[in-house]
């Protein structure tokens, strides 16, 4: 491990001023994350900016909208986003371990990399981690890899569960960096690997995430996260499936459906959501929705169950979602 | 660095610390603490478990400085004096301990559970156990351990 430099930030300015002036400086919010990389290498920073002291912890109803600090803990546990933002809920309690949950912050989270296996083991070529240095993934064992979204040079996935959730809310995150504050949705906020899977997000080097916003919205106090994995608890998303919905007199009037573990980012299933918007919302619309959901994969060698998952998954969790 | 915390009540001080160890390191390799155990290193396997300002953590993935000026509690700081806490006291009567690696991590977590809720049913056992991995028992004999640990503690 290469020698580094600790501070403690004060201030959201002094933080981003530390960390924007040094081009191998970077945040260290829970370190659950951060600590498990620097020790494996796949990231040397030359100082951590503890940003663990920013007044950046609360979760704020308002409007019917609820603002949640980037630094918020247990976020799940929160009486109000367990009754206005289910979906949020259900994916962070899905999340890791209790122990890790304790510590584990929503900015961090959202900013985590991948855990594909190539890229977490250092002795393997990854372009992700080192640029121009191949795939591994591509030609080794890919059933944990993407199956929308990935390109011939990165097939990783997103491995966080509430960008999945936030996704399917609509929801934003509120940054300040070197150039000043903005706004951008979580979904946008991945880039697709194309020819620089090396360049992750659209963030600045230095911008801080401070908040995210999740807007009022007429589907999200109907909302669901089914998390699909190799085992019950404590693992990483396979397959999964945010849906938030808005029906009325039977109808579907809108609706949100967000795919987890299948894309390097959370993946919109736009395709899926039109098929639903509009109609009856029945058994025949849910398994065309299920149907429309896979529109474009691209299987792997290993992965072409996923396929199948993500059908059955959507329409699952849209008859899942029905009764609440 | 000079690193100050609070760990089992007593305020220590160690110095030279570097910024890239973790808790884990100070408390076994600088504060004479091995109960706390380094397994997989990578917050899989919670044998590292620990209390941080009250709520139970991975202490491989806190790094050093992030414990400054905090307070730590270690499965050492559970007992009083020889008389073992009573989480300790049923995972020896149900034999629940084989090797041993994965115990500390369970006591601190089942520990932290009792604290939060009197007679948790199974599933809320499994769930709050969820991030500490034996490879050992099989799981039987540390279920029968925090069932009898929680009836002693809502009868006393
Ligand atoms: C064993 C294990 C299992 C896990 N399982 C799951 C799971 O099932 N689902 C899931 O979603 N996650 C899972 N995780 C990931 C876990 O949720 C993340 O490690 C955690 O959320 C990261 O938050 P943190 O505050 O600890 O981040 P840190 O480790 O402090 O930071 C992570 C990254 O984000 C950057 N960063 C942090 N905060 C900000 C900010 N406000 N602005 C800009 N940059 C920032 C840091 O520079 C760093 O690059 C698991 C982790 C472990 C160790
Ligand atoms: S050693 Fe910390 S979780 Fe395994
Ligand atoms: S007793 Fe050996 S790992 Fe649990």
């Amino acid at each position: 491990m290469k020698p580094f430099a600790y501070t403690r930030a004060h201030t959201v300015w002094d933080a981003v001023a530390a960390v924007s002036a040094e081009p191998g400086a970077r945040y260290l919010a829970g370190g659950t994350e951060m600590v498990n990389l620097v020790r494996e290498g796949q990231e040397s920073p030359d100082r951590l900016v503890d940003i663990g002291d920013l007044p950046l912890t609360e979760v704020r109803v308002h409007g019917r909208g609820v603002r949640i600090g980037a630094l918020a803990k247990r976020v799940h546990e929160h009486p109000e986003v367990r009754r206005r933002l289910p979906v949020l809920a259900e994916a962070g309690l899905s999340a890791a371990s209790p122990q890790v949950r304790n510590v584990a912050t929503p900015g961090g989270n959202l900013l985590q990399r991948t855990r594909c296996h190539y890229f977490r083991d250092v002795r393997f070529p990854c372009n992700r981690r080192e640029p121009g240095t191949g795939c591994a993934a591509l030609r080794g064992v890919n059933r944990n890899n993407a199956i929308f979204g990935g390109s011939e040079h990165c097939v990783a996935v997103h491995p966080s569960d509430i960008a999945v959730a936030l996704t399917a809310l609509d929801a934003v995150v509120h940054t300040h960096g070197p150039a000043g504050e903005r706004v951008i949705p979580v979904e946008e906020l991945y880039r697709l690997p194309g020819d620089e899977p090396n360049r992750e997000t659209v963030l600045d080097h230095g911008e801080l995430i401070v908040a995210i916003d999740v807007p009022p919205t007429p589907f999200a106090a109907r909302s669901h996260y089914l998390k699909l994995r190799d085992r019950a608890s404590f693992a990483f998303a396979l397959v999964s499936v945010a849906v938030a919905l808005d029906v009325r007199a039977g109808v579907t009037h809108d609706v949100r459906i967000a795919l987890g573990g299948v894309a390097p980012r959370p993946w919109r299933a736009r395709a899926a959501e039109d098929a639903l918007r509009g109609r009856r919302f029945d058994d025949d619309a849910r398994a065309a929705a299920g149907e429309a959901a896979t529109t474009g994969a691209k299987p792997l060698p290993h992965n072409e169950f996923k396929v199948e998952l993500v059908r059955r998954a959507v329409v699952r969790a849209l008859s899942e979602v029905e009764g609440r | 660095m000079r690193l100050r915390c609070e760990v089992n009540g007593e305020s220590r001080e160690v110095d030279d610390v570097w910024p890239g160890e973790s808790l884990l390191y100070v408390l076994r390799e600088r504060m004479g603490l091995p109960g706390s155990k380094n397994a997989c290193e990578q917050g899989e396997c919670g044998s590292c478990t620990v209390y941080l300002d009250g709520v139970p953590v991975c202490s491989c993935l806190v790094a050093a400085g992030q414990a400054e000026g905090h307070e730590v509690t270690t499965v050492e700081g559970l007992a009083e004096g020889e008389q073992l806490d009573p989480v300790q006291q049923a995972f020896v009567e149900k034999g629940a301990v084989q090797c041993g690696f994965c115990t500390p991590g369970l006591i601190v977590a089942t520990h932290d559970l009792l604290e939060r809720r009197e007679r948790p049913s199974d599933p809320e056992i499994r769930e709050a156990l969820a991030g500490n991995l034996c490879r050992c028992t099989g799981y039987e004999k540390i279920l029968d351990a925090v069932r009898l640990a929680a009836d002693r503690k809502a009868v006393s």
